[in-house]
């Protein structure tokens, strides 16, 4: 599009982005505090007012929780910081957190009429704003609705439980989650690394679901320490089941038990929850080699990678078997990673990795792979190409090819009807499972995705649990 | 909500191995013979797991013994009745599979012993003939002889040293016992990779079912971190989630030693600056 065409709107409009500081790559290498910095006051405000306000939103379809977009960016540009965070959190109870890790260039972001001429609003770093603006002050709890006297149990302090029992609170029941770890949070504390989401910001996000009277009992597994059953058995009405996907999947290749190699769960629970960067003084510790090579290309690899080289590694590269352009990684954690000098070997495959007498990793075998036709996942398939195999020198591997759900529940649970994939089968419309009063949302339900995706389920969960508790349905 | 579990008693049963009962009302409610849990003491304390011992459902309370071996278990042996545990999960891993099965051999080594313990007393309630063969370094390094007599038909005993019972392992005893005609229907091995090796060794050439309890190096305890992974017939397989129980034949225990081995370096730098506290 050229100047000079005639547009409907009065007002010419920047086609670029306002950009966010980040800490430079050399500094930020070294420490584990966040990256990207925030946008100022001045910042926010001219980028809100980029937004051009359309009749017919489609940002808001792109939201999984239906966030009226455009309403808090006019308030952030017309400086109604308040009315505009609680626009916001009509919708969205986390967004401090979902400002920072949610994929908006595949969401809202990309529905952007702005981004079909130029770029689109930065919605996410708008979001980011007003959530850190809002904790800069007393936390400020909405009116609930009158108690119910009904009671639900939320198993999981994870994107999708916080939501649900946020919600449910608002609306009057008496909420208790119940969290296997020693602190909630789920992914967002044991998972995302500090210096992508600082847990001064979960802890404060945990509080305001604390705040709206939701109980927290931490070190509990449901499945072991108490059962479903048992919890609809001992006064509770109705169970939401937000446990995630927290089982680490490997590669089942020669070699895979020798030291030095992680699961990235591991890796990042020891690093994230445990934090053992700070070994010896904290008493968790963490060996990270001079080259380290991490499986896989999402954000949880990157993830890894990153953290690998803030603990001191020489030399941290990501290993992926397909190209660039199938990385599941948000092409922005590909880019931060790339400043801070990982690199990239794509189209390779490990096939063997190979250790020393102790045991502990020295090398690994990889195959060179080349594109064929798209699979079932719609993207290419990696072939192996026939005597291409190379050996690289590694002593640390972090494996980052995905997790699945943890089996516990559904082990423990009779009558909860699963899939192959072990993930909880669910009525799409209400989240309700097999049984009767029991509910479930977020990675359970869909094998691993997105927070935003989870916090979308754990809040259609609790609308239909609220419907189901007033009898208005499921009698 | 806090919930802090308090230490009601602490006995110590032989040099650096202790006991602890410890308030947790709901794991004692739900224990099974062959479960664990897992424990962190303090703010900056690490995961690590621990066997039950035994529990006492009435008065919601749980026992535990260790070893202290390293920086946690160190810090575990310094805390003193009326003081609190930070974290308690559990109860972990699936339970012992307990039948009457006609004669059982316990084979225990070590802090091993009690982990045994409940396994041996819950083989005898099923109406089992239970022979344990419990062993130690030296005498005074055994423990829980009289808990084990009393769940056991026969106790045998067995020292490295030779100060008391046989001179040897415990799955030396073992051997003797079938040579001289005892006939197992299956045997428990409960102690140090490598004890458990042995005694895998010698029921192997017997053709005796043996199940061993493996503790490996865990975080979460739940299936979420995969470090302890380990390879029963050909698999691997995750303890916490798996096991703790496995067929001790399909085990490669040489595997599960060096996994063990894998924070030695940086146990010894937490120990040294444990040492200048």
């Amino acid at each position: 599009m050229t100047d000079d065409k005639p547009t409907s709107h009065p007002k010419r409009v920047r086609k670029e982005t306002v950009k966010m500081a980040k800490q430079k790559p050399e500094d930020r290498r070294t420490n584990f505090d966040e990256v990207a910095l925030g946008y100022t006051e001045d910042q926010a405000i001219s980028e809100a007012e980029r937004c051009l306000q359309c009749p017919i939103p489609q940002c808001v379809k792109g939201c999984p929780v239906e966030i009226e977009i455009p309403e808090f960016i006019r308030l952030i540009g017309e400086r109604k910081y308040n009315e505009a965070i609680k626009e916001l959190k009509r919708k969205n109870s986390l967004p401090a957190i979902c400002g920072r890790v949610c994929p908006q260039e595949e969401q809202c972001q990309k529905q952007c009429i702005m981004g079909k001429t130029g770029e689109a609003i930065s919605i996410g770093r708008l979001e980011r704003f007003l959530a850190d603006w809002e904790l800069k002050k007393p936390v400020e709890v909405p009116r609930k609705a009158p108690f119910t006297n009904k009671r639900v149990a939320v198993i999981g302090a994870g994107p999708a439980g916080l939501t649900a029992a946020a919600e449910l609170a608002k609306l009057g029941h008496r909420v208790t989650i119940l969290e296997s770890l020693h602190k909630p949070g789920g992914v967002l504390v044991y998972g995302i690394p500090e210096f992508r989401l600082p847990k001064r910001i979960v802890a404060s996000e945990v509080n305001y679901v604390k705040r709206l009277g939701v109980t927290i009992e931490k070190n509990i597994l449901v499945g072991k320490t108490h059962t479903i059953p048992e919890l609809l058995n001992g006064g509770f009405n109705a169970v939401f089941i937000g446990t995630g996907a927290g089982l680490p999947r490997f590669m089942r290749i020669p070699g895979e038990n020798l030291g030095g190699i992680y699961s990235a769960n591991e890796f990042l629970i020891r690093v994230n929850l445990m934090k053992s960067y700070k070994f010896p003084n904290f008493d968790t510790p963490i060996r990270i080699g001079k080259k380290v090579a991490v499986i896989g290309a999402g954000n949880v690899a990157m993830d890894s990678a990153r953290s690998a080289l803030r603990l001191g590694a020489d030399e941290v590269s990501i290993v992926y078997r397909r190209s660039r352009e199938e990385m599941p990684a948000r092409v922005e954690e590909v880019e931060n990673a790339e400043e801070e000098g990982i690199i990239m070997r794509l189209l390779t495959n490990p096939i063997r990795f190979i250790g020393d007498e102790n045991g502990s990793v020295r090398k690994m075998e990889c195959m060179r792979m080349q594109l064929g036709d798209p699979d079932e996942s719609g993207r290419r398939r990696p072939i192996p190409i026939d005597g291409s195999e190379f050996i690289i020198d590694v002593d640390t591997v972090i494996i980052a090819i995905g997790r699945t759900p943890n089996p516990i529940i559904q082990k423990t649970t009779e009558g909860l009807e699963t899939t192959k994939r072990n993930t909880v089968v669910i009525d799409e419309s209400t989240g309700e499972t097999s049984i009767k009063g029991v509910y479930a949302g977020g990675d359970i339900v869909t094998g691993e995705a997105t927070v935003i995706s989870a916090m979308g389920a754990g809040k259609r969960a609790a609308k239909a649990i609220h419907e189901y508790l007033m009898g208005k349905a499921g009698t | 909500m806090k919930v802090m579990h308090k230490v009601l008693k602490k006995i110590d049963l032989a040099p650096r191995i202790k006991l602890l009962e410890i308030d947790a009302p709901k794991i004692a409610v739900k224990a099974k013979a062959g479960q664990f849990v897992i424990m962190r003491i303090d703010e900056k304390g690490e995961r690590f797991p621990l066997t039950l011992a035994d529990w006492d459902p009435k008065n919601g309370m749980i026992t535990i013994v260790f070893l202290e071996v390293g920086v946690s278990t160190i810090k575990l042996g310094a805390i003193e009745a009326g003081e609190n545990v930070r974290d308690i999960l559990g109860p972990l891993g699936n339970p012992s599979d307990i039948k009457h099965l006609g004669s059982v051999a316990v084979v225990c080594g070590g802090v091993g012993t009690a982990a045994a313990y409940p396994i041996a007393k819950a083989l005898k309630k099923a109406g089992n003939q239970v022979v344990s063969i419990i062993g130690a370094k030296t005498e005074e390094l055994l423990i829980l002889e009289d808990e084990m007599r009393s769940s056991s038909d026969e106790l045998y005993i067995s020292t490295d040293d030779g100060s008391k019972g046989h001179k040897g392992f415990v799955s030396e005893v073992l051997e003797t016992l079938i040579e001289t005609g005892y006939r197992f229907d299956l045997v428990y091995a409960i102690g140090p990779p490598l004890m458990m090796k042995a005694t895998v060794n010698v029921t192997k050439h017997h053709s005796i079912k043996t199940i061993v309890s493996l503790n490996p190096i865990m975080v979460d305890g739940m299936g979420m971190c995969g470090a302890c992974r380990v390879t029963v017939d050909g698999r691997t397989k995750f303890a916490c989630l798996d096991g703790p129980e496995f067929d001790g034949n399909l085990v490669d225990f040489d595997e599960l030693i060096k996994r063990l081995r894998a924070y030695l370096p940086e146990e010894k730098q937490a120990m040294s600056q444990l040492d200048e506290m």
